[in-house]
Parts: structure tokens; sequence; C-alpha cells
């Protein structure tokens, strides 16, 4: 473990009282203790809000849920970038650490965003495997177990949104609907009961929001908390919609 | 900073598709081939002045050139730059924060092509259009006198290193998009390829500049 000199933590915190409202930044002190997490010091702060002012101020508010990065729900820029506070040790930050929502998605209050239009979002590209009796219900075709493990990594995309905050290309003068729905087309068209809505998915990913909006900046794929290899599902996506459109053109 | 969205807007016929496919196609087949060609011929400068009179002598003797110009050259370099300024205006650059090489190198791609759009109107004016107009004949000493003047030379120099990059990061960006190289490793080395294309490009025009000088 890195020592920290300081038996104080600074924080800067980006806050809003609600959505809409305009944002300011207030500073914390917080007193260190070891193994400290960026949701552990901010639990330090809704237990005794008061700013470096010495002012007694309404607590930061968060999201959090599982503290193992695994749920996604704390996701906020820490120190300019996106990642899980969970998982964030203060030892490893620099001073003042600065925490920020995520930019991309609407800010209901203080680090708190909502990421609704990621669920819309797996809506659009169906991001589900049938069942819904136009199917086979049984057991299904056996997948290889290279197969599985390839599909494994995209399964754990846990929705948090880091991808979509990094990507230069979501944002509102695009309608990209962004590399996690991308990496969740490539998971859901992979799978063999998956693969019979691969057509409605295909229109989607060749459609005004889908895959043409890409820039290969790549930064998704750096800074996805799952490693999930989102760059390889864009290339693959953009060789099977190359084909899928070629091909739907000819069936004209 | 960017605006939060809650809904994005959604059209069910759409072109971007295509559009972005023929600006990928545009920008390697009739524009990348193009380019090659052109650096190669301008380089005979580095043989002297009649060499390299002689190798546009025989460009200009082409039968349909004007044709060519047009439907090789000019619908595809418009179509491509204006795509192109599009997308470089919708994208929210964030370099500061995410300082990873192709952040960057996307970053620089959308700079150069900016560079490239102010860059060749000035050249396609000064040695296609102006001399068509007047019926000046284009030739090493045209060249020549255009870059002694050291502002105009800084401007070759910076118009052409950014053409370099342009094309060869694109190449790279353009085997994504063509779905050809798709691991990590793959793309990696296609980066590094096109890096090393891009620093001989570039000598080979700079060296190109300095032969008419
Ligand atoms: S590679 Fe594409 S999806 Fe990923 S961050 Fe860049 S522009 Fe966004
Ligand atoms: S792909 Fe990665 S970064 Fe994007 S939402 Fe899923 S887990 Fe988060
Ligand atoms: S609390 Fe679940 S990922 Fe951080």
């Amino acid at each position: 473990m890195i020592e920290t000199k300081e038996k104080v933590l600074r924080f800067k915190i980006k806050r809003q009282n609600d959505l809409d409202a305009p944002s300011y930044w207030e500073e914390f002190h917080v007193p260190y203790r070891p193994n400290m997490n960026v949701i552990s010091a901010l639990m330090e702060i809704q237990r005794n809000p008061v700013n470096v002012n010495g002012e007694a101020v309404r607590a930061v508010v968060w999201d959090y849920n599982c503290l193992e990065e695994v749920c996604g729900a704390c996701s906020m820029r820490i120190n300019g970038k996106v990642r899980q506070a969970c998982s964030a040790l203060v030892d490893k930050l620099e001073q003042p650490i600065t925490l920020e929502p995520m930019s991309t998605f609407p800010v209901e209050k203080d680090l708190v965003v909502n990421r609704e239009r990621m669920f819309e979002d797996l809506k659009k590209i169906k991001g589900w495997i049938p069942i819904d009796g136009t199917y086979a219900l049984d057991a299904g075709p056996n997948i290889s177990s290279s197969e599985q493990q390839e599909a494994y990594k995209y399964s754990t995309c846990m929705t948090c949104g880091c991808c979509l905050e990094a990507c230069p290309n979501v944002n509102s003068k695009s309608p990209f609907i962004g590399p996690q729905a991308m990496g969740q087309t490539k998971y859901f068209n992979m799978h063999p009961t998956g693969a019979l809505k691969k057509e409605e998915r295909m229109e989607v990913v060749i459609g005004d929001e889908g895959i043409a909006n890409c820039g290969n900046s790549q930064n998704c794929v750096q800074v996805c908390p799952k490693e999930i290899p989102l760059t390889t599902a864009l290339a693959e996506l953009n060789q099977s919609a190359n084909k899928y459109a070629l091909t739907s053109w000819f069936r004209k | 900073m960017k605006a939060a969205i809650a809904n994005a807007p959604q059209s069910k016929s759409s072109k971007k598709f295509l559009y972005a496919r023929l600006h990928s196609l545009a920008g390697i087949l009739p524009l990348g081939l193009f380019m090659a060609e052109h650096f190669y011929t301008n380089s005979m400068a580095m043989f002297g002045a009649e060499k390299y009179n002689e190798q546009i002598a025989l460009l200009q003797s082409l039968p349909f050139l004007i044709g060519i110009e047009i439907v090789f050259i000019a619908i595809p370099l418009l179509f491509h730059a204006i795509y192109g300024l599009y997308l470089s205006f919708i994208s929210n650059h964030n370099t500061a924060s995410y300082k990873y090489t192709r952040n960057l190198t996307f970053f620089f791609q959308r700079i150069s092509g900016v560079i490239i759009f102010v860059f060749v109107i000035y050249h396609v004016w000064s040695f296609r259009l102006s001399t068509a107009m007047t019926g000046t004949e284009v030739n090493y000493h045209l060249v020549s006198e255009h870059l002694q003047n050291p502002i105009i030379f800084a401007f070759y120099v910076a118009g052409i290193i950014a053409t370099a990059y342009h094309l060869c990061n694109g190449l790279s960006t353009a085997l994504i998009t063509w779905g050809i190289t798709i691991g990590k490793t793959s793309q990696k080395i296609a980066l590094q390829v096109s890096m090393i294309l891009f620093a001989l490009m570039s000598a080979l025009g700079v060296a190109t500049l300095f032969s008419f000088i």
C-alpha cells in the first residue's frame, strides 16, 4: 500500500441541486483512513456534511449499490476520467480529488445521473434472447466453449456508461447509440437463438443512430472497466453491416 | 462540455451509413491513389526541372483529362471534404482527459482534415484554376517561383504533412471500417505500419518541396 502523508483528503465536488439547476463546485476535507475509496470518503461527507469553509451544507448525493464494480451505478468522473467510485482507491489518486457527474447523461442531483438512455438503446437493439414462444423453448443448440468464452466477456457489461461518457461521438449533436449498445448487439447476434433477431438488430446498426457514427477513436475500449473488447465488436459489426447493407440493397 | 441527451433523434430511412461508407471509399480509392501518384510525380523535381516538366507534360497529354479530373478527383474530393467537415464538427473532442493514442490520432485526423481543406483550396486555385483561366503554363519554374516566398513554403510543408498523415492514418481506420482488422493486435500493427508510411510520405513530400528552391 502507498503511504499517504496527508491526514486529511481534499475533495472538490461538482454539485447540482436539481435537474436543470446550475452546477457549482464545493470543497470538503475528509479525515484519512487506510484503504479508503471514493465511496467511503463520500459516506464520510454524508455523515458530516460541512464544507471547507465550515458551513453545514446539504449532504452530497451519489449512486451506488454493489460496492464491488459489478452494478455500474457509481460511475462518475474522478480527476477528469470516468470510472467507478467504489473501485477508486484514494491512495492512488492525486489530490485534490475532483468528482464530477458523467456529462453524457442528464444530471439529476450532484453526482447522480439518469442512465435511462442506455436501457432504451438496449430495447432498440432487442438486447434479449426471444423466448416468447415463437421459437423452440427447449435446451437450444450447443455453443462451443470458445464461443462461450468470447460471449462471456460481453455478458459482463454492467451498463455503467463509462464508454458512452468517453466516446467523442456520443453527444447531443450526434444520434449515436454508442459502444455499449454496439457491444451488446454483437453479443446477442452471436447467440444461436439470439441470432433469430439479427436482421432487426442490423437495421439499427446501419441506421441513423448506428455504427456510421463511430469514428474509431477507441476511447470506449480504454475506459471500459470490464475490459470488454468493444473495438473488436465494432470492427466485426462493421464487417457484417457492410455485408448486410449490400445484400439488402441488392434484394430490393 | 457535452449537453445531456434524453431522447436522441431517430429517423427510419437513413442515408448516413451509405454516406459514411462512400466517404471512406472516396478517401482511399480515387483520392488515396491520386495522392500516391501526385507525390510521386512531383518528386520528379528532385531529378531536375527537365525531368519534372516532362512528367507534367505527360500527365497533361492524357486523353479525357478534364473528365478524369472531375469524376475521379473533384467529385470525390468535394464529397469527402464536405462530409468530413460535418464529421469533425459533431465530435466532442476530449483529448485533454483521455490521452490515448487512438484518441489523439482521431483528433489529429480532424485537425489535419481542416488544414487540408484550406490548403487544397489554395493549391488548386494557384496551380489548376487560375493558371487555366489565364493560360499560364504550369512548370518547374512557376512552382519554384511560388515557393520562394517563405510563408507559402511553410504553408506547403504544413499542407503536405497534414495530407500524408490524413491519408495514412485514414488507411488504418478504413481497415476497421471495412471490417478487415478486427482484433486489437492487428489494429495496432496496422496503425504502426501506417505511421511508418506517414513518415516516408512526409519525407518524400518535404524533400520535393526543397528541390524547388
Ligand atoms: S471507437 Fe467508436 S464507439 Fe468507441 S469511443 Fe471511439 S467513436 Fe466511440
Ligand atoms: S461496455 Fe463497458 S464501459 Fe460500456 S457500459 Fe458496458 S461495462 Fe460499462
Ligand atoms: S457500486 Fe456497483 S459498480 Fe460501484
